[in-house]
């Protein structure tokens, strides 16, 4: 197991040295121009540059924020739903439509609007990184819960539950497991939430540094924006993976 | 007294061609208390839903369901209910498991775990509290069942098919620990247990009364061996009341023994010849679907 595990990391590492060495190999040929791709020797020394200086911190911790409150946000509300939805058939049949209407906007169009209504500060990146999140999290615990199984909710009302109880002791636990392969996604959502808001109106986050240096032909600056937006989401993903296989403990030993 | 009371009761499920299936008709029987009844009938005859009709899960569409004396209205109060497929909590260990009726009735964590732990002793599982369901065996799986079961100590125990999925060892083992446990509902370890402690202290806090069971099944052999009597269902549609025996067999029954006795074997051919044609024209009727 953590052979193989370690057998997996090796070429994962090895994959990423392999596509960063060819291409700084295919721009020192001059295969590739570095003006329209930049090169990785270059990202890096202007990541270890913002490191150095301490520019970084503040954009990075202002779209952290955002995507926190997004997500938090739109889970909150998505699972909310979610349950309701599943729990009531007549609610879901009469608000079908107007989800599937709502979650159709490209949610580009709403970003000026949302900066209309909640101004250049947090709020317009929060609130469009939660209209992403919510419906993710909203179909995925819809599911969940008409996903579980009828022996079980029999069983535990025959065992004398009480419709909160059920709740709590069959449909949490059994679309845990949908919310949680789901928080992988929405966790991404979020973050481009917040960066896509930034980008178009802000004056402050990584989507800013983006689009500063986009505006400047940087490509070298746009390039290490988006390798730290991604680094970020992998160190937080590893953050919920493990707080997932702690909660799904009692699944690791069927599969 | 009389545990369970179906009086001329019918269901009927809606198709999704607008017509209605008749599962059951005119279902009359009942139960008396402290009485293990077995139903027995070939498959698709409506068992399932006669015992889903007598927990209360599903209402009848006509007749009445009287339990303990009263009308039942919704669930079955008096009854637990053992299904054919697994029915633990895959995310609560073992003992959360066995302890969850306790839980949900507002006994306390600590005090339904101890009970739930004498129980566990009792069925032979003392070592697998902390296991979850996941990691445990078919056979072990329903012994962690009918304890949870048992400790609610409910008068009438519907069971449904409980041990068809079990190969046919594991199976008989189960059948005669399920007897064990009704027959003996007073305490003492069903399965003799290993440490000296748990055998010395702690007896279980044992159900007050033996219990009544309605025990279906589609193995006739198994119903004679379990039951006092055995009631035969008609082929579905519209399943009926074909037959019902009084089975005369001694108890404590010893199972490995019982099958090749005379007394049985002469049971057993007398209900076959009524079953036996119930399972002809259901293999007939799906043959011609």
């Amino acid at each position: 197991m953590s052979e193989r595990r370690t057998t997996i990391l090796a070429w994962q590492i090895l994959v990423g040295v392999a596509t960063l060495a060819l291409w700084q190999f295919l721009v020192s040929l001059k295969l590739l121009d570095p003006f329209f791709v930049s090169r990785p020797s270059d990202i890096a020394r202007r990541i270890a540059t913002w490191i150095a200086t301490g520019s970084m911190w503040p954009h990075l911790i202002v779209t952290l924020e955002e995507a926190l409150l997004g997500l938090v946000v739109g889970a909150a509300f998505g699972i909310a739903l979610g349950f309701l939805f599943a729990r009531s058939p007549l609610v879901a049949r009469v608000f079908d439509p107007y989800i599937k209407m709502l979650n159709a906007i490209p949610r580009v169009v709403l970003a000026p609007l949302f900066l209309l209504w909640f101004g250049l500060g947090i709020w317009s990146k929060v609130a469009l990184a939660v209209t992403l999140v919510f419906f993710v999290m909203f179909f995925s615990t819809y599911q969940g819960v008409r996903d579980a199984s009828q022996v079980l909710i029999d069983n535990v009302r025959m065992l004398g539950a009480t419709e909160r109880q059920l709740v709590r002791h069959v449909l949490v636990p059994s679309a845990l497991t949908w919310i949680f392969s789901s928080l992988h996604t929405s966790l991404g959502f979020a973050m481009v939430g917040a960066v896509v808001g930034e980008y178009l109106g802000s004056t402050r986050g990584l989507g800013y540094v983006i689009s500063q240096a986009e505006g400047t032909f940087d490509t070298t600056g746009v390039f290490a924006g988006m390798t730290i937006l991604g680094a970020v989401v992998v160190i937080v993903s590893a953050g919920v993976t493990r707080l997932e296989r702690w909660l799904l403990r009692w699944k690791t030993d069927e599969r | 007294m009389i545990a369970l009371e179906l009086d001329r009761v019918c269901r009927d499920f809606a198709m999704p061609d607008g017509g209605t299936y008749r599962a059951i008709e005119d279902i009359s029987l009942a139960v008396d208390a402290g009485a293990f009844v077995a139903i027995v009938g070939p498959s698709g005859c409506g068992k399932s839903t006669l015992l889903n009709v007598a927990a209360g899960l599903l209402p009848p569409t006509s007749g009445r369901v009287r339990a303990g004396g009263a009308d039942l209205d919704g669930l079955n109060r008096r009854a637990t209910y053992m299904f054919q497929q697994d029915a633990l909590l895959p995310w609560k260990n073992v003992r959360e498991n066995v302890a969850l009726g306790l839980t949900l009735a507002g006994v306390s964590r600590t005090d339904a775990h101890a009970r739930a732990d004498s129980w566990l002793a009792r069925v032979g599982l003392a070592e697998f509290a902390a296991h979850y369901p996941a990691q445990l065996s078919g056979g072990m799986r329903k012994r962690v069942t009918m304890a949870q079961n048992w400790i609610i100590d409910r008068g009438l125990m519907l069971m449904d098919e409980p041990f068809s999925a079990l190969d046919v060892h594991t199976r008989h083992r189960m059948e005669t620990e399920l007897l064990a446990l009704w027959e003996n509902p007073w305490g003492g370890h069903i399965v003799p247990s290993s440490s000296k402690e748990e055998r010395a202290g702690r007896a279980p806090t044992g159900p007050s009364d033996k219990k009544t069971v309605l025990f279906v099944t589609h193995d006739l052999e198994e119903a004679i061996a379990l039951a006092d009597e055995v009631v035969v269902l008609s082929a579905g549609p519209a399943s009926r009341i074909v037959a019902r025996h009084a089975v005369t067999l001694d108890r404590p029954r010893d199972l490995m023994e019982l099958r090749t006795t005379t007394a049985f074997v002469d049971l057993y051919r007398t209900i076959w010849a009524v079953l036996r044609e119930e399972v002809v024209k259901s293999q007939r009727s799906s043959g011609r679907v």
